[in-house]
């Protein structure tokens, strides 16, 4: 029965920690960390996981799903610092791409802010060292029982879902994904595993998305108006991820379009973090994965490294920089020199946080307060465009649909919202819904099929005697259970009895049945032999008195004291019990008057 | 028995021995019996182990059976069968007879006994498979057979029970393919299970075996493709295998269901856990709909697929299809489809930059949400993005064909389609943009919508954007803001892309004459006129003034009122381009003085009648006088010819009619011109010049026979006669030449002899033709024939000459529709002073472009030809990948030529242009008349009639100026 535990994302957006027990073994998914907390709060409780006694010797592995930060930021804490020593498993692109923005994550937090007790490089270092890579649907042999297989999720490059299997029960763990595909990215999809479980991410679980067309083409068109106007745009983003499906975006409009205009993006962690994209290309939708031989998408032929200087260049450009909110650094840079000129755009292609630049333009401020007491007037453009990478409502039912498990659990999403779709899987796939909070173990009780092995010799006798094996129905055959050695075997009687060094023990009925009949004893058993001829067995007289029904032994014998009776001795072995019983009954009933 | 039979099988193959000693090698010769199935028999008996006679079946089966001896072969196998104990050597036997029934002109029903026996004893399941594999051969084989099929199925239906997954699979396709269709012909004597084959085959839905299912089910539409009506009751069985584990047997369920839905369209079927009912078409659409979302792409595409040609769905689900209820927090939210429809019809002009904009509105019942559609719901919508291409394209096929059928729906799924212009994929844009094309005529583009259609102009391919010019060309524009949008943004086009301007042209020539009315508000501003003030006239040969010009003549045409606004050099330009862009530019009722200047006078307004008339008047002329004098005739003839040709100058429509005739009727004159008959009558000799004359009409006559027969479309048998008879009529004329000047009889033999063939042949070919060629050359050629093969060459000159003489004129009937095949090479243009430079010996590129006109099969026809000035010709055949298709009758061939050459000193002129290739063989009256079928004929045709390759140049050659430099050390 597998329960999971959520130490992190249970009805919340933000660290991603799910620890599942499954038939006896540990396995914890995810290891995210807070972005919204400064202190203890960011990094997941793992002393939910065990009291005491270390943590290798509870937990069997550790999966990460992908390289968002929410969702493995807190791994070098978790193996370094808390202690740690078994397998952590990620895909190729993960193990990649997780220690850079691991280190950039550190050296904000560390160098910038000056924070100490914190993970050092070396440490994530030492951390990967631990991680085996997967490739997608192969089946990784974790120990003796425990195996888990990694599905392609979509969301961001690397981004898997994972199988989880000890025997017959099975778990399968979304992390994030992504059913529409999208510019770089294909949409996530799993077989019909029927795990018992599926524990499931519902961020967006109360949206249904409009087709992604529109979207695109407003954000080209958008950036095509200005810049054949002249005007400069500037898209602040985060480096990874929806970046580069930008990238890919505005470069193929560009091919498409022949248009001249250059297009930059902030260097540094961007650069390593392309290369890889280069790299994965099996990774990626089918359009790039098509067309590499010619030309490798990722390979960029509009869009070079930005340098500060190109900033104040006359005529049209576009760029994107970082970070995404522009709280600071070179996208809120470029900002200022630009946000003057009513030509110019600015493009936020995702959420912005409360108190950001980002949101103050978002929500309409015109003018506004930098530091220094200075006032800058926005005059630029400011568009808002949504490009998001989980699935929404019904992206998460064809999710379930797909893999059509007994149970869902949902995680990573509001509460309220996670009620909705609750009840709408309930409704529409009866099955039972979890939705844990923070710290809650739900328990799943499972119906475990427990596999039996049996003798092809055995199978082929039983199924002969049938008509065809039918798939969808039991059968019912003979033979003897062995529980021996922590293993099921079907084995025929006499095997059994070899095997367990046993003599066979003939185990017999007898029965008799009172019976009036004033005849002679040989007129009786002839009457009972007319009397049983009719029925569908083959009946026999033997010529000493007795009369046989299949394997069953009837004798007459006229009573000690009363002539008048006769006794009927009902003889039959154990194996036909049905037919013996049958028989008594019916003599039982007495015999019909005689004709004869 | 056996003995006996192979006693008769050596006997038959005996007399092959003589034929076959040359090639059989010396180990063979030695073999007293080396007939095939003789050979093969001692190859198998000497066979060591079952891996040696495998071998040798190996061998065997890669050397063709003759018809007569496949039976001999089958019972030596068969033999060898009964006593392999390895299975593979069995399975390999039994394939090979699988192979051998297949032998053209064998009918395997003398061995299917055997066959069939061959099942009683086998073990192995793969053999098992094999043989009824075999079975099924011989079963195809003969179908007119129905007790031998009966005897088949009822075999397979035995074998049914196996336990291999192989044999089931085997038996359930034979009972498919064999399987009664008709109704009634069961009869009492044949078993229960022969009688009901969709029983069972249907029980065989829930076999175990994915692949048995399968099986089932493909068996079940072959069954339906063999004409037997399904019954019903397969729906409910066909819905649940929807759900099965495998992909195959889902894809081939969807094919069921579709059919079953062709079937029944209107029956009544319940819907499960409710009391509705609702028609069997409409659940069997939800339903593939439902498929569009399947976990397989290749199950999405043969859903997405099928859903275009259910037609008979009803408009409710239809329009399902493309709904998909967007949400954002529970609250309801507007796509931005509906977001952009509002806005259009609210008058604001696209703002869409505000955050928030698109903010959910109204709460929604949670309970009314229904997350997995249980219908059509979105089935489009998610076809449209899915992952993979292929799926996206059949979206957009069956898009296309529901749209088709239904307007209301065209008009619902534009914005589905327009957004498709934006695809990824080249391919999938490439086919939006023709399905839209095909739908056009149901719709008319909202301004937001040709705004982004628009936008599509500027793409760098090619074929994109002719093809959105061909859309522009038929689409419906609702405002005079569309239509500035469109030439604003054409006129883009035209700038970024110069080479388009024909396409943009043509296009603004269309979206003019479509909206005169809207176009007429915009001409003072197109043509920047001034109420007060004369504006600078515009250059002429400004191609984007010119595309302005087209589009407003091209209203005018019938906007009588828009000439009163033209300024004064806007009248001498229309005049101008009225000659020069003929095809483009309309004629016009124009005022004033440029009534009388205009080509075409304004009474005239059914100008197609008259024309025509008057080709037929000429005609009618031509084919009357017949007995006038020589002089009158060649006269007449020329004057008929001159007006013909000027005829097709002016009617384009009547062009390919006029020349056709124009040609025939100057073969004709040739011809009178050759047999003059003053100049016959001298001494040979003397009339070198005369005989130059006459042989040349001959070659020439041959020429344009030719040209007449294959560089038109439309040509019917008719008319092939009269140009095969011409063309006989010039071969007359040659023999009759050759036999004036050249000396000795000699070769005249083979040359009569050859062309008595020919006549043969003709009449041979034609001969439902003959009775309408009364008094012709050929009917009274054929009158004289027995005479004419028994007399001497020199005689049947003499028989020739008259009847060439005397024979009449035939009137050449003119068929429906009749094009020539035209072709202009666009580019390179010509003009270019700058020669083209490479090293020598290297080779360089030249771009050709070119169009193509009522060209029949241009993959196979058309050729490019390069002419160096050192007179080196070089043919070039482009790929077949190379032509296009915009329209019916309509090519395009955009190519690559490589040159070379060696050094030249200074650049020089090469020519290109194109080719016409033919072939006689191809013959249109070949492939027609059905008469005459080559297949069979072959040998009996002269070699001439079967080798004639040639080719027919069919455009203006092209001068490019190239210089190849001599290579630098």
């Amino acid at each position: 029965c597998p329960s999971p535990l959520s130490p992190g994302a249970g009805q919340d957006v933000g660290r991603s920690c799910i620890l599942v027990s499954i038939a006896g073994k540990n396995v914890m998914l995810d290891c995210g960390m807070h972005m919204g907390y400064n202190d203890d709060r960011r990094f997941p409780d793992f002393s939910y996981i065990t009291q005491n006694g270390r943590l290798t010797d509870f937990l069997d592995c550790v999966i990460i799903s992908h390289f968002h930060l929410d969702h493995c930021g807190a791994l070098p804490y978790f193996s370094e610092m808390v202690g740690y020593d078994g397998p952590i498993y990620m895909t190729h692109p993960t193990k990649a791409i997780c220690p850079i923005l691991l280190e950039d994550y550190r050296k904000i937090t560390v160098d910038k802010k000056g924070e100490t007790n914190f993970f050092t490089s070396q440490m994530i270092k030492d951390c990967m060292k631990k991680v085996v890579a997967v490739h997608l649907h192969q089946t990784v042999q974790v120990d003796e029982e425990l195996e888990i297989k990694a599905y392609y999720a979509g969301h961001v490059l690397g981004a898997a879902m994972f199988q989880i299997k000890v025997g017959c029960e099975s778990v399968v763990y979304t992390g994030d994904y992504n059913m529409t595909p999208d510019r770089h990215l294909g949409a996530a999809w799993i077989d019909k595993c029927r795990p018992d479980l599926l524990i499931t991410e519902s961020t967006y679980a109360t949206t249904i998305r409009d087709s992604k067309r529109c979207r695109e083409r407003d954000f080209l068109k958008k950036v095509h108006e200005t810049v054949e106007r002249g005007g400069k745009v500037l898209i602040p983003v985060f480096a990874l991820g929806r970046a580069q499906e930008l990238c890919i975006l505005l470069e193929t409009f560009w091919e498409r379009m022949n248009l001249k205009a250059p297009i930059y993006f902030s260097t540094g962690l961007t650069e390593k973090a392309n290369h890889y994209y280069k790299l994965f290309i099996t990774w990626t939708n089918q359009k790039i994965r098509k067309t590499f031989v010619q030309r490798n998408m990722f390979e960029f032929k509009h869009i070079k490294a930005f340098d500060r200087a190109f900033a104040d260049n006359p005529g049209p450009m576009v760029v994107f920089a970082t970070p995404g909110m522009l709280h600071a650094g070179q996208s809120l840079q470029i900002f200022r020199k630009w946000a003057g000129n009513e030509k110019n755009m600015v493009i936020m292609p995702g959420y912005c946080v409360q108190g950001t630049v980002g949101h103050k333009i978002l929500s309409g401020q015109r003018k506004l307060e930098m530091e220094g007491r200075q006032i800058l007037e926005v005059k630029m453009q400011v568009e808002y465009m949504s490009f998001s990478a989980h699935a929404d409502a019904k992206g998460i039912m064809q999710l379930i649909r797909q893999a059509e498990p007994r149970n869902v659990l949902l995680v990573h999403g509001e509460a309220k919202k996670m009620e909705f779709l609750k009840q709408k899987i309930e409704q529409e796939f009866h099955v039972s819904c979890y939705m844990p909070a923070n710290g809650e173990t739900t328990t799943i009780l499972t119906n475990p099929s427990i596999p039996v092995d049996i003798s092809l010799g055995l199978l082929k006798r039983e199924t002969a005697i049938g008509l065809l094996p039918d798939a969808k129905k039991p059968k019912l055959m003979h033979g003897t259970l062995m529980m021996k050695d922590n293993s099921f075997r079907l084995v025929s009687p006499e095997q059994a009895l070899k095997e367990l060094g046993l003599t066979e023990h003939q185990l017999r009925f007898t029965c008799r049945v009172h019976i009036q009949d004033p005849r002679k004893e040989h007129e009786t058993v002839l009457r009972v032999y007319n009397h049983l001829k009719g029925q569908d067995y083959s009946v026999q007289h033997l010529p000493d008195g007795s009369i046989t029904v299949e394997s069953i032994l009837i004798q007459a014998t006229a009573h000690s004291e009363d002539q008048g009776t006769k006794v009927l001795l009902v003889s039959w072995t154990y194996q036909d019990e049905e037919l013996g019983s049958y028989l008594t009954s019916l003599l039982k009933k007495g015999l019909p008057q005689s004709t004869s | 028995m056996a003995a006996h039979l192979k006693k008769r099988v050596y006997e038959e193959f005996t007399k092959v021995v003589q034929q076959q000693h040359e090639d059989l090698s010396t180990k063979k010769l030695r073999l007293t019996k080396p007939s095939k199935s003789a050979a093969l028999h001692v190859d198998l008996c000497k066979a060591a182990s079952p891996a040696d006679a495998l071998q040798y079946l190996l061998q065997f089966t890669r050397k063709p059976v003759e018809v007569e001896s496949v039976e001999g072969v089958v019972r030596i196998l068969l033999e060898h069968y009964y006593k392999e104990n390895d299975a593979s050597v069995r399975l390999k036997i039994a394939s090979l007879l699988g192979l051998l029934s297949k032998t053209a002109g064998f009918s395997p029903d003398c061995i299917m006994d055997d066959a069939i026996n061959t099942l009683q004893n086998e073990k192995s399941h793969q053999v098992l498979a094999q043989l009824l594999d075999t079975l099924l051969v011989i079963g195809t084989k003969l179908t007119e057979n129905p007790p031998v099929r009966m005897r088949l199925v009822e075999v397979a239906c035995k074998h049914l029970t196996d336990s291999s997954h192989g044999v089931r699979n085997k038996c359930l396709q034979v009972i498919g393919c064999l399987g009664p269709v008709e109704k009634g012909l069961a009869k009492e004597g044949e078993s229960q299970a022969a009688k009901d084959v969709q029983k069972i085959i249907g029980d065989h839905f829930n076999d175990q075996d994915p692949r048995v299912r399968t099986a089932a089910i493909k068996a079940m539409l072959q069954l339906h493709e063999r004409g037997l009506k399904l019954h019903q009751a397969i729906y409910s069985q066909a819905c649940k295998l929807l759900a099965d584990d495998y992909e195959q047997v889902r894809s081939a369920a969807v094919q069921l269901i579709w059919v079953l839905s062709q079937l029944y369209p209107e029956s009544i079927v319940p819907i499960p856990s409710s009391n509705e009912e609702i028609r069997l078409v409409d659940d069997a659409f939800g339903k593939i709909c439902h498929m569009v979302s399947d976990g397989s792409w290749v199950v999405r595409v043969q859903a997405a697929k099928l859903l275009g040609s259910m037609q008979q769905v009803s408009s409710h689900f239809l329009e399902q299809t493309l709904d998909k209820k967007l949400m954002s927090d529970l609250r309801r939210k507007r796509t931005a489809h509906e977001r952009a429809k509002e806005l259009y019809s609210s008058g604001e002009f696209s703002s869409g930059r505000k955050w928030g904009d698109d903010a959910p509105k109204e709460e929604i019942d949670t309970g009314a949400v229904n997350l997995i559609e249980s219908g059509a719901c979105g089935a489009f919508v998610h076809g449209l993005e899915d992952e993979m291409y292929e799926v996206r394209i059949a979206a957009v096929e069956a898009l296309c064909m529901l749209a088709q059928s239904s307007p209301s729906f065209a008009e619902k799924c534009l914005d589905f389609l327009v957004d498709m212009f934006n695809d990824e994929i080249e391919e999938v844009r490439l086919q939006s943009i023709h399905t839209m094309r095909k739908i056009s005529n149901n719709i008319t583009l909202r301004e937001d919508q040709l705004d982004t259609v628009l936008a599509v102009l500027e793409d760098s391919s090619r074929d994109i954007r002719e093809a959105l010019h061909e859309l522009l060309c038929c689409t419906n524009v609702s405002t005079k803001e569309g239509i500035h949008l469109a030439l604003v943004e054409l006129l883009k086009n035209l700038t970024k892309y110069p080479t388009d301007r024909e396409s943009i042209w043509k296009c603004l020539k269309f979206l003019g004459s479509r909206h005169p009315t809207l176009v007429l508000p915009l001409v003072p501003e197109l043509l920047s006129t001034h109420p007060f003030f004369d504006t600078p006239e515009p250059d002429m040969d400004d191609p984007a003034y010119i595309a302005v010009l087209v589009l407003i003549f091209n209203a005018a045409k019938s906007c009588p009122t828009m000439p009163a606004l033209f300024s004064d050099h806007t009248f001498r330009h229309y005049a101008y381009l009225r000659d020069s862009l003929s095809h483009l530019v309309p004629p016009l009722r124009l005022p004033g003085r440029k009534l009388v200047s205009s080509p075409v006078s304004p009474t005239i307004t059914p100008h197609e009648d008259p024309s025509q008339q008057f080709l037929h008047q000429s005609l009618e002329r031509v084919y009357n006088l017949q007995h006038l004098d020589p002089q009158g005739i060649q006269e007449l003839l020329e004057f008929t010819i001159r007006d013909l040709q000027r005829l097709g100058e002016l009617q384009s429509e009547l062009a390919g009619m006029a020349d056709f005739t124009a040609t025939y009727l100057r073969c004709q004159l040739l011809l009178i011109k050759a047999l003059q008959e003053k100049l016959w009558n001298v001494a040979a000799p003397l009339y070198l010049k005369q005989n130059a004359l006459a042989s040349a009409a001959a070659k020439q006559i041959l020429e344009e026979t030719y040209k007449m027969e294959f560089m038109y479309s439309g040509v019917e048998s008719r008319q092939v006669v009269i140009i095969h008879h011409m063309r006989l009529q010039a071969k007359a004329l040659q023999l009759i030449v050759t036999a004036r000047t050249t000396r000795g009889v000699e070769p005249l033999f083979g040359m009569c002899e050859k062309f008595l063939q020919e006549v043969d042949s003709f009449q041979r070919c034609f001969i439902s033709e003959l009775p309408h060629m009364q008094g012709s050359f050929v009917d009274k050629l054929l009158d004289l024939m027995p005479r004419l093969v028994t007399s001497k060459p020199s005689e049947v000159v003499k028989i020739l000459q008259t009847t060439l003489r005397q024979s009449t004129f035939l009137h050449l009937p003119l068929p429906e529709q009749l094009h020539r095949a035209t072709a202009n090479i666009i580019e390179p243009t010509g003009e270019s002073d700058n020669p083209l430079r490479f090293t020598s010996g290297l080779v360089v590129a030249l771009d050709v472009d070119a169009t193509l006109e009522h060209v029949q099969d241009p993959q196979g026809t058309v050729k490019v030809q390069v002419l160096y000035p050192d007179g080196q010709a070089q043919l070039i055949h482009p790929k077949p990948a190379d032509f296009r298709n915009p329209g019916p009758g309509r090519h395009r061939l955009i190519t690559q030529v490589y040159l070379s050459h060696t050094a030249w000193t200074e650049p020089c002129q090469i020519e290109v242009r194109l080719l016409l290739a033919y072939n006689s063989n191809r013959s249109k009256a070949s492939t027609k008349s059905p008469k005459c079928a080559w297949s069979e004929s072959l040998e009996a045709l002269p070699p001439s009639e079967n080798g004639i390759e040639g080719t027919i140049p069919f455009s203006k050659p092209v001068k490019v100026y190239i210089m190849p430099k001599p290579a630098r050390r």
